[in-house]
């Protein structure tokens, strides 16, 4: 299936889940949050966070601001 | 000064927060932040790609300041988008702390009154204590207070401008009329003056970032606008004078040297002088 992660499209199998993706993409430590169809997603649910075709992921990590 | 700032039931040395951006390097940005003596430091969030690693780093800078962190909203347009942001921030960030930001207008950064009281009441309802940025607008700050915001961060001038305090009259009457609520003026300042001005005005903080940064010289413009709240603050305190139509002069008058009263006057006309001679001392 296809989806959208940070604007980008990306391929993974049917089925996969939020922790299936960041394992994938190789995202690692706590410096990271997501977001699913701009909704947030907690850390502890991302094994249970099905994706599917179409949707859409944010992924965000710090950066400085005003 | 031993006076502290209370927001959120937390106490404070310093009245001035500052931002973590627009700085010519992480290292430079640290040491202005230790400059400006500032305890509260805003950052953000951004989409990020795990090749990337410096949201590690500058995560790594700004946790090395001890500040408490104000993780803002900027850029987001609806309630919606500044929720998952809001939570997002509280995950990676670990605070509740949430500088609340819905813009309104591209061009001048305008906030959003309507989109930030549905997001700020909502927010509350998620336990998040939150310091909206919002306009000069007594209603709206009030609006914003009634869904449980206990500090409002009221713009100066719109972020980024550097134009000081633009609606003195809308600033003056927030303080005036909600004396017991922090009021932190957020954006546009641009100059140490402008923020003692706001202190000197009764504001309890002053937030910049851009002022700083962009000064040919960060660290020490920081340590000037250090400088300038806690004057403006101890002036405040001190209480300023009112201002006057008409001069009045400071040094005594009273036994004022070749000074001669009025019948000396009288008595050169009666000899034909030049009237008003008396009235040059």
């Amino acid at each position: 299936m296809q989806l959208l992660v940070n604007g980008e499209s990306i391929s993974l199998p049917e089925g996969a889940t939020v922790a299936a993706l960041i394992q994938q993409l190789g995202y690692s430590g706590e410096t990271f949050a997501v977001a699913l169809n701009g909704d947030f997603v907690p850390r502890a649910s991302y094994e249970q966070a099905a994706l599917n075709t179409g949707d859409s992921l944010d992924i965000v990590a710090p950066v400085v601001g005003g | 000064m031993t006076e502290k700032l209370k927001l959120y039931g937390k106490e404070f040395d310093s009245r001035l927060l500052v931002g973590t951006a627009l700085y010519p390097s992480p290292a430079i940005m640290r040491e202005s932040v230790a400059a400006s003596g500032s305890e509260i430091i805003t950052l953000s969030l951004r989409r990020q790609s795990p090749a990337q690693q410096h949201g590690k780093m500058i995560w790594d800078y700004i946790q090395e300041t001890g500040c408490q962190l104000l993780p803002n909203t900027a850029g987001c347009k609806t309630p919606k988008e500044v929720i998952a942001l809001a939570e997002m921030s509280r995950e990676i960030f670990g605070t509740d702390w949430l500088k609340l930001e819905v813009i309104g207008d591209d061009y001048n950064l305008q906030p959003d009154p309507f989109g930030l009281i549905e997001a700020a009441r909502e927010l509350v309802k998620r336990g998040f204590k939150v310091l909206p940025y919002c306009t000069d607008d007594l209603v709206v700050c009030r609006r914003l207070l009634d869904v449980g915001c206990e500090v409002l961060m009221p713009w100066g001038a719109p972020i980024g401008t550097g134009r000081g305090l633009m609606n003195k009259y809308n600033l003056q009457t927030l303080r005036e009329r909600l004396p017991d609520t922090p009021l932190i003026i957020d954006a546009g300042i641009g100059a140490p003056s402008q923020a003692c001005e706001a202190m000197e005005m009764g504001f309890d903080a002053v937030l910049l970032n851009t002022a700083i940064a962009k000064a040919q010289n960060p660290v020490l413009m920081a340590g000037s606008f250090k400088l300038a709240v806690e004057s403006g603050r101890a002036a405040r305190n001190a209480g300023l004078m009112l201002k006057r139509q008409t001069a009045s002069p400071s040094t005594p008058t009273l036994d004022m040297p070749f000074w001669q009263q009025t019948v000396s006057e009288e008595k050169g006309e009666e000899k034909g002088e030049a009237k008003g001679e008396g009235e040059k001392v």
